[in-house]
């Protein structure tokens, strides 16, 4: 806890009309930490994630990244402290009017048709570290199932080798065994390559698989936060209401 | 306060014509802010030549058979009514002057700003909408490529190149559905048609003509991008951003068309 912490959201505010969505978020991730957070629908798990990246202001509140405060930045030194983020969309989010190795390729080429051969053997590794073979290349997200979009989607955020990835519902949409090559190469990526994750889901098997630390954000707060193999056992009646998925509880 | 003094009865009234008049000015300035940005941005490198070309293809190319068979239609139609009206005056011969005016200065520049908005600005705000409502352009930002370079500059760009082409071809193709009923329906001499058109074209109504075309094409660049980029709401608000994209194209291209005509001709 003594150097700077890779990600750190100091009391992170964000309301929308009269809805409150973060209320005073307070979060540490340390360098090569693999954090996962978990939460309720509508809880502000995605909207945690959206202000990092600076896709949200907050309302209220500091973000730092590598002790850079993200929220002070001007939208040029943005766009240079993006450099150090991937991010895997709920939804995939690949660009339907490109193909598979143009979209896996697309934070190299910053969207730019340029060294085609180059960025073709760039997008066959990456791909290839997901799954998948050379044959999708070609092929437009349309063209492929919801899974083989998901993992697409996972190669075009490894691909430029970030720092920091965020992992928006990683298994969502994957049958149990897809899903675990995911939680697989999530965890390769933060133990061989010192990675540093941040995952928001509601896969109680995939935050004990790929997070070190699990955090349980309730009512625009973290209400409680700790290693992995205390999720099941922690004494907090919030992330024990969620973790056994029970309608009665603190949680309404 | 002023609820319970002599004012109280009329503020619910102001209140009545404030709220909507605030709200229509917000509008003006987000979209004046969203074209300011875009033009800004476009106008700053990485530029992107190919999505240029791409979009001069689609909002040009592709675009001209509409273009041109509205043109046509249009001039044969204006033909046979100058000729109807102006044959109670004894004036069946200004079919080619009025012909000429008509399609130069209004109707090609205008009916092919409109035709061209109904394809092109919903298409603008379907595609951009579905990016937004699938957070494709939040992804394209984590990819550190700016949308409004990528997405907006190119299309507000080629609609400006792209309608001053298409309404060149537009007038030309109207002039001519204008000369062929008259030479076949009406038995007018081609070749003094084709005299009395070729006087009557002047430099001045062809720049006014260039003019709307370029004004018409950044207005439904504009509209299109500017709906699809605010759309919300999954597939009904695609829907919602696509309709007023094209409504809002049609009343702008039809106001900029009056205050561009008052400016030119008095």
């Amino acid at each position: 806890m003594s150097g700077p912490a890779k990600i750190e959201l100091i009391d992170v505010a964000k309301r929308f009309g009269d809805n409150v969505v973060l209320d005073g978020l307070d979060l540490r991730v340390e360098p090569g930490e693999s954090l996962a957070i978990i939460g309720g629908s509508g809880s502000g798990k995605s909207v945690t994630i959206k202000c990092i990246l600076g896709l949200m202001t907050p309302d209220r509140g500091r973000i730092f990244v590598d002790g850079e405060e993200v929220t002070a930045m001007k939208p040029g030194e943005r766009e240079r402290a993006r450099a150090k983020f991937g991010m895997l969309f709920q939804g995939g989010a690949l660009f339907d009017s490109l193909s598979v190795w143009r979209n896996v390729t697309f934070a190299l080429t910053r969207g730019h048709f340029v060294r085609p051969r180059e960025m073709r053997r760039v997008a066959e590794e990456n791909l290839e570290k997901v799954g998948l073979g050379r044959e999708v290349m070609e092929l437009r997200p349309s063209e492929l199932s919801g899974g083989m979009q998901k993992r697409v989607a996972l190669a075009r955020a490894i691909a430029p080798r970030p720092e920091i990835i965020f992992f928006d519902e990683p298994t969502t949409g994957l049958d149990p065994i897809r899903a675990d090559v995911i939680n697989d190469l999530i965890c390769e990526l933060v133990e061989d390559l010192g990675v540093t994750a941040l995952t928001i889901t509601h896969d109680m098997a995939s935050a004990s698989k790929i997070a070190h630390r699990i955090a349980m954000l309730y009512d625009g707060r973290i209400v409680w936060s700790g290693p992995r193999d205390r999720l099941y056992d922690c004494g907090n009646p919030y992330v024990e209401q969620f973790v056994q998925g029970r309608a009665e509880g603190p949680i309404t | 306060m002023s609820e319970t003094g002599v004012l109280g009865p009329i503020v619910p009234a102001f209140a009545a014509i404030g709220r909507p008049a605030i709200a229509a000015f917000a509008i003006v300035g987000r979209v004046a802010m969203f074209a300011g940005r875009a033009i800004a941005r476009g106008a700053t490198p990485p530029w992107y030549p190919l999505r240029l070309a791409e979009q001069l293809l689609l909002m040009g190319w592709f675009a001209l058979p509409v273009a041109a068979i509205t043109a046509l239609f249009t001039g044969a139609v204006l033909a046979q009514q100058i000729y109807i009206g102006g044959s109670r005056f004894n004036a069946e011969s200004s079919v080619p002057t009025v012909v000429v005016i008509a399609m130069i200065r209004e109707l090609g520049p205008l009916l092919t700003g409109l035709m061209i908005a109904g394809r092109a600005s919903s298409a603008m705000a379907a595609e951009i909408g579905t990016m937004r409502v699938t957070e494709q352009l939040d992804a394209m930002e984590t990819l550190r490529t700016d949308p409004y370079r990528y997405l907006i500059a190119p299309r507000l760009l080629a609609c400006v190149i792209a309608l001053p082409a298409l309404v060149m071809v537009a007038n030309v193709i109207g002039i001519f559905g204008g000369y062929l009923l008259s030479i076949y329906k009406f038995g007018f001499n081609p070749s003094s048609y084709l005299e009395t058109t070729a006087r009557v074209i002047v430099s001045d109504d062809i720049v006014i003509s260039l003019v709307k075309a370029a004004v018409f094409g950044f207005i439904i660049a504009l509209m299109g991008c500017y709906h699809g980029m605010n759309a919300g709401g999954g597939a009904a608000g695609v829907g919602r951003a696509t309709t007023n994209g094209v409504v809002s194209a049609f009343v702008l291209i039809l106001l900029a068309n009056l205050l561009l005509t008052v400016a030119a001709f008095g």
